[in-house]
């Protein structure tokens, strides 16, 4: 099953390769990475998707503990998150399709972000699962390009 | 003085900081982007023992650091020098041995551009490394120095690497920052974690057939004394792996041997019928358990105690973990004995007692074998003689028949099992207690892939005895080939060997030659004696084999035995 485990880096040079460099020596898949700095310039968070049984993410999460730039290592798979991913959409659109494609843009909340003669692309955010729909939803139309960020996580506030 | 006089280079900043970590001795071997670390070096009060290959210089350090229990440290150039110590680091860290590698680098203004003995060797070596740096800034230094060598030695251990571009060591008027550790993502098990000792000695109490396995771990954390009381006032069974030996000492009458590929016959069966096993300071490597880590011990409730946790549950399911420091789980162990009731264990130790007597090792004592002649070595050694060996059958006999009683007096590779290790590991032995008696083991086909050591065994003079074991073949690799291959042998046929007494003698070395076994014990004898080196090169089979033996892949207790 899918993980998603925040991970929290030291950030300077050097670090990145010694977390992927870990998932591919020890044969763990990597689904989606992401990384940038945090409020603390000193250090950057991934957020990273693995999928694995039990006992692989618990040698995931022991083995990255173990290198000396990871500060923490948290499992937010089980726990309350608010979680998001963005995705930039070139989508094929003729005079017959235009307007039903925009609408389906419409439905999934997504925000057309540029305009061309014959295709438009287009911004969407929300969890990985809409903007597979959204992807399933728009491909009959004709998908020409999909870049998506992967997942960035955060818990949710105790209320 | 002077005011340049007063302005620290880079490099004297890298060797007053190694001076703060009680650093004594570098292995090195010189190199271009180094000249301003050598020309500091003449300054310093720090000794320098210069190998003939980088290799040499990175095992010396690892013999130094597993006989003295300190820090090894080692240092080579940039490019050739640095490639040729990736074995060292790869060896240290397959077997949790603390030290520090310096490599040299070119210039931070050239790295990256493929320039003259540049090689990306923190990229090489990151998969064998505890950690690494890169020092970009000689004002560094101090810290880095300071947390490299926390990090090779703390928790469990292992080599970290620092790359010393040349500029930085060659900076002048270096005003360091301050030493203070900058570590808040390193984590350090210390003390078992969460109240598990209770849980422990209840399933001791509970068991009759127990059995503690002992490693590496018990070696690192200094638990032997802690594992000998826990042993006699419980009367545990003990067995070892290649690492653990002497754990408990050997001849000490709980001890059932290594356990294992070439184990004894007893500790696999024991292994395979206890009902409770105290693992200590393991990894369920795949030469004790043969590579089925789901068939081992399959009848026990397992206890797993390591500092690492990332070895619990690694390949065996455990069913109480702990995560701690060997020797301060061990003995919160010992704490709980005042009113403990011990396990009734009579029963298992008149059956242990039987497969004792059934199985013990045994060898021809009509001839000239290895085994015999390692016995003889032990009526020599007394509780201060290191023993290093190198890699292959030797290596298996010495674990077998060679009375190890402290683990701090025996340097082998263990889980790299790097031949060449041998010569140079009994190099560091010697620097590190030049007081000791130090003796090298070795094989015909390991003693020459480091044979230029002896150079430095003569520049320096250490009176190291080298009992070679010469059958003219890589015998293991023979071994498994007549087992394996239906004795179609190939490539183990050592016919180009040298006469070794004379290239003894060519580096100024007394060479003795043994062809039978009425010479072993006055040649022993006459080596031991002599106040300089020694090489005895002692004439044996090419068809002794080492066993028990259990193939790969058979269960640790279906075992060639004869």
């Amino acid at each position: 099953m899918l993980h998603t485990l925040a991970v929290l880096v030291e950030n300077h040079p050097g670090v990145l390769i010694r977390v992927a460099g870990l998932f591919a020596r020890r044969g763990y898949n990597i689904d989606s990475l992401t990384v940038c700095r945090t409020e603390d310039p000193d250090l950057s968070r991934m957020t990273i998707v693995v999928s694995g049984d039990e006992q692989v993410i618990e040698q995931v999460r022991n083995q990255l503990s173990k290198l000396v730039i990871v500060h923490t290592v948290t499992d937010l798979t089980e726990q309350s998150v608010v979680d998001r991913e963005l995705a930039l959409v070139r989508v094929e659109v003729s005079a017959e399709t235009r307007s039903v494609v925009l609408q389906t843009v419409e439905v999934f909340r997504g925000r057309v972000v540029d305009m061309g003669r014959s295709n438009i692309t287009v911004e969407i955010t929300g969890d990985t699962a809409k903007i597979d729909a959204f992807v399933n939803a728009i491909s009959p139309y004709g998908l020409l390009e999909l870049v998506r960020t992967g997942k960035v996580a955060i818990l949710r506030s105790e209320v | 003085m002077s005011e340049e006089k007063a302005g620290l280079r880079g490099a004297d900043v890298l060797l007053n900081a190694l001076q703060s970590e009680g650093v004594d001795v570098l292995f090195g071997y010189p190199g271009g982007v180094l000249l301003p670390l050598y020309d500091a070096l003449l300054d310093s009060p720090i000794r320098h023992v210069l190998s003939r290959h980088e290799q040499g210089a990175v095992f010396a350090a690892d013999g130094y650091a597993r006989v003295s229990g300190k820090v090894g440290v080692c240092l080579a150039t940039s490019g050739p020098g640095a490639t040729n110590i990736v074995t060292g680091v790869a060896n240290a860290y397959m077997d949790s041995i603390p030290l520090v590698v310096m490599t040299g680098q070119v210039s931070t203004s050239s790295l990256g551009t493929d320039s003259f003995q540049e090689v990306d060797i923190i990229g090489i070596t990151m998969p064998i490394t505890k950690h690494s740096y890169l020092v970009k800034d000689p004002r560094d230094l101090p810290r880095i120095i300071k947390e490299a060598f926390f990090i090779a030695r703390t928790g469990r251990p292992g080599p970290v690497l620092i790359d010393l571009p040349r500029d930085v060591l060659a900076k002048e008027n270096v005003e360091p920052f301050p030493s203070e550790m900058k570590l808040k993502g390193y984590k350090v098990f210390g003390e078992g974690n969460n109240g598990k000792i209770e849980e422990v000695m209840k399933a001791l109490s509970e068991c009759r057939k127990p059995v503690l396995y002992a490693g590496g771990g018990v070696v690192t954390a200094g638990a032997e004394a802690v594992i000998r009381q826990l042993t006699e006032k419980a009367n545990l069974p003990v067995v070892t792996t290649l690492m653990g030996i002497g754990s408990l000492p050997v001849g000490h009458p709980n001890l059932l041997g290594m356990v294992g590929m070439h184990g004894t016959v007893t500790a696999n069966y024991a292994v395979d019928d206890c009902d409770l096993l105290i693992a200590v300071g393991v990894r369920f490597d795949d030469r004790v358990t043969s590579g089925l880590g789901h068939r081992f011990a399959t009848k026990a409730k397992v206890i797993h105690i390591d500092i690492d946790p990332v070895e619990i549950s690694k390949v065996v399911k455990t069913h109480i973990q702990i995560v701690g420091d060997a020797r301060l789980v061990l003995e919160e162990m010992l704490d709980v004995f005042p009113g403990f009731t011990v396990p009734v264990v009579a029963d298992w130790w008149s059956k242990l007692g039987v497969w004792k007597k059934d199985h013990a090792l045994s060898y021809d004592l009509d001839r000239l074998t290895p085994q015999m002649v390692i016995e003889s070595l032990g009526k020599f050694a007394n509780d201060s003689t290191i023993i290093t060996t190198d890699v292959g059958q030797h290596q298996m006999w010495v674990a077998q028949y060679y009375p190890t009683v402290n683990p701090r007096n025996y340097a082998t590779s263990c889980g790299l099992g790097a031949m060449g290790y041998g010569l140079p590991a009994a190099v560091g032995a010697q620097i590190a207690r030049p007081n000791d008696l130090v003796i090298l083991i070795t094989g015909d086909g390991s003693l020459q892939m480091s044979i230029q050591e002896l150079a430095t065994i003569a520049q320096n003079k250490l009176p190291i005895k080298i009992i070679l074991l010469n059958n003219g073949v890589l015998g293991m690799v023979r071994q498994l080939q007549k087992i394996f291959c239906k004795e179609r042998y190939n490539q183990i046929q050592l016919d180009g060997n040298p006469n070794f007494v004379k290239v003894a003698e060519a580096y100024g070395i007394l060479g003795i030659q043994v062809d039978s076994a009425e010479q072993v014990q006055s040649a022993l004898e006459a080596a031991i004696k002599h106040p300089g080196p020694v090489l005895v090169d002692v004439t044996i089979s090419p068809d002794e084999a080492v066993l028990p033996f259990v193939p790969t892949g058979n269960e640790i207790t279906d075992m060639i035995v004869r």
